[in-house]
């Protein structure tokens, strides 16, 4: 790789925080004409908010900018909108497509950049109506594509082609961009992002786009590459490039790293939830919850064949990347999603796709989407505590002949007692839901679970967008619960530490399969390998 | 390749399905020569085929049936009671009908297009409702502004209480003028050429302006609102475009309607036209995001060759000849609640399908 004086790219001490979050901390990166760079990092290091910097995405300008200077070629540049870094020649491929399914791919890669034919129409209503040059736009379009080295048939449509082959249209778009008529100062595409470009492929159609990525290189167009398939990035990257909360942990040459050792360097947390000691012993050898084959279709989080067991007692977590499928799993078992398969409860088989089955048979679910499923935003707390329970299993009800009534005072009390418990930070019991902050959010759906008295609970990722005092007590509040109530706990989570500070043993999933389930005082680095290896699918 | 299959093909086309049997069913019941029924099929596809033409812009768009083209039904409608009102007769009066309505349905489209901005996924039902509320200004301008403040030369179009206009404004100047501008006639049945030249032409058109910089970014905004945005079209505009010229070209399409008919119903003509177009179209095949020429030609045959034989098949079976006119307005809701049952279904079952396939 030759290496000019002056990198394309560099970034010189980039911070950036939400509102006193700090998510990236002094970064320093440089990188030349043609080198391919492997970012890695688990979800929430700090990768995206890194490239919308570079991209000059909205979202920074409007949460007051960032520190640091970003140069480009030695000069330093300040995008204040995607277009400005289109401008400066820099492409971005997203992890969803952006692509019609109806139109072509010559149609999609030239969406909105379509080359015309004067029409005298225009003249009277406008440049709208110049018909578009269809001859000149496969030609554009299989000018892109050649760039690929692939073979691709511009004419077909997208919903006709498969997922890799959409991949490579969008790359094409980003390449075509160079042929449009653009105003001086513009410049052809010389840096490209590609956001997890390989997660939805299959082997070979990852090989194809590794072989595009070299000949894109070759043309000396620099590539950022995110992936979380590490053999990937070790045998198709010039440098490797890992992040962990907002840091840049190393920067190695891809050649003198291997696997193992970037999983280590992707999880490993200098500083780590305190691992908390079981006080009480409540797990038994019986198996409370037995899974096997479960395949739940839940977008974005597929569940593809997952088998496992959880003894009563225990606090089972459930961990691994986002949209590997773990949170599919209870949104399945608990019939939110369609599922199929088999699940046993307590030796009873559970009906999949009825909602009410599993909560009649005493399991109850603390959504990841609180806001959406767990809570009725515009009800008071006593509402959103007692409700599941009047409902399920007719608690906080008097009968006064053949009519129900709500118990409001069995309901005020019920309520007070989880505020108490949980400290929940409320000015009454009657406050509304959306009123409260989104730790104290969480902390009701957590009542509204208990006041469930379920055997088994099933939370998922109770800690998400909620600050660290409450993340802890949140914790210890599932622990506490446990260990008083002999509640069986299966805890989905992105976070590796919470886990392990919690449970008693975890399931690693991967692309909808279970990868290995350790116990949690297993070392982190071998969590690590199992979120980002290749899952043997014949071993499953 | 997609295998072919049978059941998906019955599935997709039930509607059209549908009219074919009862059509094939009613002929022979109705006992309609065949000569007859090709000179009222021929008459219904000129009178009819431009204001379902219309309809096709605003599918592409992906804002669904344009229930509002009865603004542009309404816009034409004026421009015929001041022809008529000028004394201008025949093409003129025609040409001159269409100059008039041309700005009120701009005006009128682009209203409508700006509130289906914003009442975005619910375009029908808001159009739907939008025609209603625009009657009601309609009659408040002909009814009471005309004549009144509004100056109407012609007595005789007048209401005998001096203001508002009649209820029927009779079009004897224009009758049949574009039908019979060139005469044909084949075995006794007369062929207006003339407006089928004129139905041509805007089909050309329409091919035409697919082609175009609008046109694609049309169907690029029908297909996706937010991929085209972050493409850079300018999605608001373009889907007001489509709105007005839909009403433009309804406007059209009512002119050309109402100098066949020969007389206009000022306060009823209007109004159920939105409901049988859309009725007709999608006899054709067409769904609420897919339609195409051959869905207009094809429902309208089907369609109005029902309405013809309908009265003398309920006159034959049950002695009662209202029955046509009963099972005109019934049918044609019910074939519209039909394919927007189906369209929905369809939809669900392909994102779900598209899901199991992911899995």
């Amino acid at each position: 790789m030759e290496k000019t004086e002056i990198p394309l790219l560099e970034m010189k001490g980039i911070s950036k925080d939400f509102f006193g979050n700090q998510v990236l901390n002094d970064i320093n990166f440089t990188l030349h004409r043609g080198e391919i760079l492997g970012l890695v990092g688990e979800n929430g290091a700090g990768k995206s908010t890194l490239m919308k910097i570079l991209f000059g995405m909205e979202e920074i300008l409007q949460t007051g900018g960032y520190g640091g200077d970003v140069l480009i070629d030695g000069k330093k540049v300040l995008f204040k909108s995607p277009e400005d870094a289109l401008r400066a020649g820099i492409g971005m491929v997203h992890q969803e497509f952006s692509l019609l399914p109806e139109f072509t791919v010559a149609e999609n890669i030239l969406l909105n950049r379509e080359p015309e034919k004067y029409s005298v129409m225009s003249e009277l209503f406008g440049k709208r109506l110049n018909t578009v040059d269809r001859a000149e736009m496969q030609r554009r379009a299989l000018k892109a594509i050649s760039k690929l080295g692939i073979e691709l048939d511009a004419g077909k449509r997208i919903q006709d082609l498969p997922v890799g082959y959409k991949q490579f249209t969008e790359i094409a778009r980003e390449l075509s961009k160079e042929d449009d008529k653009r105003d001086e100062g513009a410049s052809s595409l010389r840096l490209l992002v590609l956001d997890e470009p390989t997660a939805v492929l299959s082997e070979k159609e990852a090989e194809t786009l590794l072989s595009a990525m070299h000949m894109l290189s070759e043309a000396g167009i620099a590539i950022i590459f995110i992936s979380h398939r590490l053999h990937e990035i070790t045998s198709a990257c010039d440098t490797v490039m890992v992040m962990r909360d907002g840091l840049i942990i190393k920067k190695v040459p891809a050649k003198s790293a291997n696997v193992s050792d970037i999983a280590s360097w992707m999880v490993g947390r200098s500083v780590s939830t305190e691992r908390v000691e079981r006080k009480v012993e409540v797990r038994s050898d019986k198996d409370i919850l037995k899974v096997e084959h479960l395949k739940v279709i839940m977008p974005g989080e597929m569940v593809r064949d997952v088998s496992f067991s959880v003894k009563e007692g225990e606090i089972f977590g459930i961990g691994g990347l986002a949209g590997q499928g773990k949170i599919g799993i209870p949104n399945g078992i608990m019939g939110l999603y369609n599922a199929m398969g088999n699940v046993e409860f307590d030796g009873k088989k559970v009906t999949l796709n009825a909602p009410r089955m599993p909560l009649d048979e005493g399991m109850a679910f603390v959504s990841e989407d609180r806001r959406g499923v767990g809570l009725l935003l515009d009800e008071s707390l006593e509402w959103n505590v007692a409700f599941a329970a009047m409902q399920i299993k007719e608690d906080f009800l008097k009968k006064i002949g053949p009519m129900k009534f709500r118990d409001q005072r069995a309901i005020e009390k019920v309520t007070k007692e989880y505020v108490d418990l949980l400290e929940i930070k409320c000015t009454s019991t009657r406050q509304k839901a959306k009123e409260l902050s989104g730790g104290n959010q969480q902390k009701v759906c957590l009542a509204k679970a208990f006041a469930l008295s379920p055997r088994l609970l099933f939370v998922s990722e109770p800690t998400r967008g909620i600050d660290i005092g409450a993340k802890a007590l949140v914790l210890s509040a599932l622990r506490r619960y446990n260990e008083e109530h002999k509640v069986t706990i299966v805890m989905v989570s992105s976070e590796l530490e919470e886990l392990r500070s919690i449970c008693d043993r975890i399931a690693i999933i991967q692309d909808g399969r279970v990868a290995d389930i350790l116990p949690a005082t297993s070392d982190s680095t071998e969590f690590g390998m199992l979120m980002v290896s290749k899952v043997n699918k014949e071993a499953n | 390749m997609k295998k072919f299959d049978l059941k998906e093909l019955l599935v997709n086309n039930v509607v059209t399905i549908i009219f074919v049997v009862i059509c094939a069913v009613s002929i022979p019941i109705s006992g309609y020569s065949p000569s007859y029924l090709i000179s009222e099929v021929i008459t219904r596809i000129s009178r009819n085929s431009f204001l379902v033409l219309s309809l096709l812009i605003p599918v592409m768009a992906g804002m669904g049936m344009n229930f509002g083209m009865t603004l542009g039904a309404m816009a034409g409608q004026i421009g015929l009671i001041y022809a008529c009102d000028w004394n201008v007769v025949g093409i003129p009066g025609m040409v001159l009908a269409a100059i008039i309505s041309t700005p009120i349905s701009i005006i009128l489209g682009y209203l409508c297009g700006e509130i289906l901005n914003r009442a975005r996924g619910r375009e029908m039902v808001t159009s739907y409702i939008i025609g209603f509320f625009m009657n009601g200004v309609y009659q408040f301008f002909v009814l009471y502004l005309m004549g009144s403040i509004i100056p109407i030369a012609s007595q005789s179009l007048i209401l005998p209480r001096g203001y508002g206009v009649r209820n029927t404004v009779n079009l004897i100047g224009m009758r049949k003028s574009l039908d019979t501008l060139i005469d044909l006639r084949i075995g006794g049945v007369q062929i207006p050429i003339a407006t089928f030249i004129v139905i041509a032409i805007f089909c050309v058109f329409f091919l035409w302006f697919k082609r175009t910089k609008l046109g694609q970014d049309m169907r690029a905004v029908g297909q996706n609102n937010e991929i085209a945005r972050d493409a850079g079209i300018k999605v608001e505009k373009t889907r007001i475009l489509s709105i007005v010229l839909s009403t433009v070209f309804a406007g059209y399409g009512m002119i050309i309607y109402l100098q066949n008919i020969g007389t206009l119903n000022t306060y009823n003509s209007h109004s159920q036209i939105g409901t049988f177009s859309i009725a007709a179209l999608l006899v054709g095949g067409a769904s609420v995001d897919k339609a195409n020429i051959r869905n207009v030609f094809l429902g309208i045959i089907l369609f109005h060759l029902m309405f013809v034989i309908a009265p003398l098949v309920g006159k034959n079976l049950i002695g009662q000849a209202q029955l046509g006119e009963y099972f005109r307005v019934f049918v044609s809701y019910a074939v519209i609640t039909l394919a927007l049952v189906l369209y929905e279904m369809r939809k669900r079952r392909a994102a779900k399908l598209a899901l199991m396939e992911e899995a």
